[in-house]
């Protein structure tokens, strides 16, 4: 009973949200929604009793987002409305709506047709993290390990675009810069 | 009907917390005030009440009666809203902490734990620093230079610091084998010998620089530092939306204690002849006590330095203790 009630709460919430995100022309509402939204989303996976997964949701999200921010900073007045220049309101009411049915036919074919089954039930007795473990390193091993090599060449080309005169501190000037390298 | 009683229970219990600790919250302010004093040769508040202990219940009208000013060009809903994240995170945080050992109320065992989730650890740290969009909300809708200087700053603090806490905690849950609070107090159930603090002093070292990033104190409050930045992010609000800010610094402070107990120095277990609970709490007051002293001994860092100490220190170090770790294991 009150899975459900806590269910629809979330539900309402999430949507409301993302409604904000997408509507919104001031940059710091919508960044703001979509911390929110994606906060309320692990609330879903904590119903569903995967509380690894919910709490992963909130760290990784609320890191990513916390860029976002820093960006948002750097290019705009964020408490000033974002002025939107769209040159067709029909082609884009067309096609998001045309996505927006795409994604919910794909999503819910397989529950119409009653053809779902979990190839990796889950096992009695065994805690989320460890159940995460061992899919992850059995069946999932190589695509981790690419993600993993992605993720490293991503790290090792932002540093590299990044690492000029990352040796010295940021408040040293830059003529005092030049001095200190022709040794004054 | 079981279900029922647990919802019960479980609203009980986090009144309960909140209502604890916003208290202690609020008395921390005063022994902070009464601490800093000492150590400067001082007296601190003495005038209101006996040893101005009343001067906690004379803050706390003050700041309720003020009024509550939005500045004009501020974006009003969020500018109102960033205090309550900043407090409520803090008190959140809070429903995966175990505070005590289990004991029982007329025929009835309690646990003084409001949700035992698995990945207790996990939860806690992640709540925790979501609690940094508050002073970054507030910073960004003030519509001031300062407090806008005051939320970058929030930013490059919480980026960095994550990374350190993350990490270095990573060492001791691997000796566990669980995130969970409860299990990782068992753990150490053999005596201040079984401390995790022997076997992972690094770990513990960093995870201790991380909480003090984390609750934005001394010294590593660039975000409200009033010699550079003026008030920082709260530079814009004044009498309780300020007041909730403090609120959720302090409760930070009390959860990063509680966090630091468990995980390194032992938990809940009874030592010799001192009780769990009480154990417990003297451990809490230890580390509080510590927060303050810091704040009386150290000067302020700059927010490059604190960028290039998480960086190019104790993010390097994190990493050798988790390889460390490991070939011991293996």
């Amino acid at each position: 009973m009150f899975e459900i009630i806590a269910f629809y709460i979330f539900a309402a919430l999430t949507i409301g949200m993302f409604g904000i995100v997408v509507m919104s022309r001031n940059a710091l509402y919508s960044m703001s929604a979509l911390a929110g939204g994606m906060i309320f989303i692990s609330g879903f996976f904590f119903i569903l009793d995967a509380e690894f997964l919910g709490v992963v949701q909130i760290v990784v999200y609320s890191g990513a987002i916390m860029a976002l921010y820093a960006f948002g900073m750097m290019f705009f007045d964020t408490t000033r409305d974002v002025s939107e220049k769209m040159r067709s309101k029909k082609i884009a009411y067309t096609l998001s709506v045309i996505s927006a049915i795409l994604v919910v036919t794909i999503l819910c074919a397989p529950l119409v047709s009653e053809n779902i089954q979990a190839s990796y039930p889950s096992i009695d007795n065994v805690g989320n993290v460890q159940m995460i473990g061992l899919i992850l390193f059995t069946k999932y091993l190589v695509p981790f390990e690419l993600a993993a090599i992605m993720l490293l060449v991503a790290m090792i080309s932002g540093i590299v675009l990044a690492s000029k005169r990352m040796d010295e501190y940021l408040t040293i000037e830059d003529d005092e810069l030049e001095d200190a390298k022709e040794g004054k | 009907m079981f279900e029922t009683a647990v919802v019960i229970e479980t609203v009980v219990k986090a009144v309960i917390v909140v209502a604890v600790v916003a208290g202690m919250a609020g008395f921390a302010t005063f022994i902070e005030r009464k601490v800093l004093a000492f150590m400067q040769r001082r007296l601190g508040p003495m005038h209101v009440g006996p040893y101005g202990l009343l001067q906690l219940a004379a803050d706390g009208i003050k700041l309720f009666t003020k009024e509550d000013i939005v500045p004009q060009n501020a974006v009003k809903p969020i500018f109102m809203i960033a205090p309550v994240i900043a407090a409520v995170t803090a008190f959140v945080a809070m429903a995966a902490v175990p505070y005590f050992p289990e004991f029982t109320l007329f025929g009835y065992t309690i646990h003084p734990i409001i949700s035992d989730i698995n990945v207790a650890l996990l939860y806690v740290m992640g709540v925790a620093s979501v609690g940094i969009y508050g002073p970054l909300l507030a910073g960004m809708s003030s519509s001031n230079k300062w407090s806008l200087l005051g939320a970058a700053r929030a930013v490059v603090q919480m980026l960095s610091f994550e990374v350190v806490s993350g990490l270095s905690v990573l060492a001791p849950i691997m000796m566990i084998g669980s995130l969970s609070l409860i299990d990782i107090n068992d753990y150490q159930n053999g005596g201040v010998i079984s401390w995790l603090v022997w076997k992972q002093p690094l770990a513990f070292i960093l995870f201790a620089i991380a909480g003090f990033m984390e609750t934005n104190r001394a010294p590593f409050d660039t975000i409200e530092f009033e010699a550079e930045v003026v008030a920082g992010y709260a530079t814009e609000y004044s009498g309780m939306r300020w007041g909730l800010f403090f609120i959720g610094e302090y409760a930070n402070m009390i959860t990063i204690s509680v966090l630091v107990s468990i995980i390194f120095m032992g938990g809940y277990n009874p030592i010799w002849f001192i009780p769990g609970a009480v154990a417990m709490l003297l451990k809490v007051s230890l580390w509080i006590f510590l927060f303050l002293w810091v704040r009386a001994a150290w000067p302020h860092i700059r927010p490059d330095q604190l960028m290039w100490v998480c960086w190019k220190v104790l993010m390097p170090l994190a990493v050798v203790n988790i390889l460390i770790t490991g070939f011991v294991l293996i």
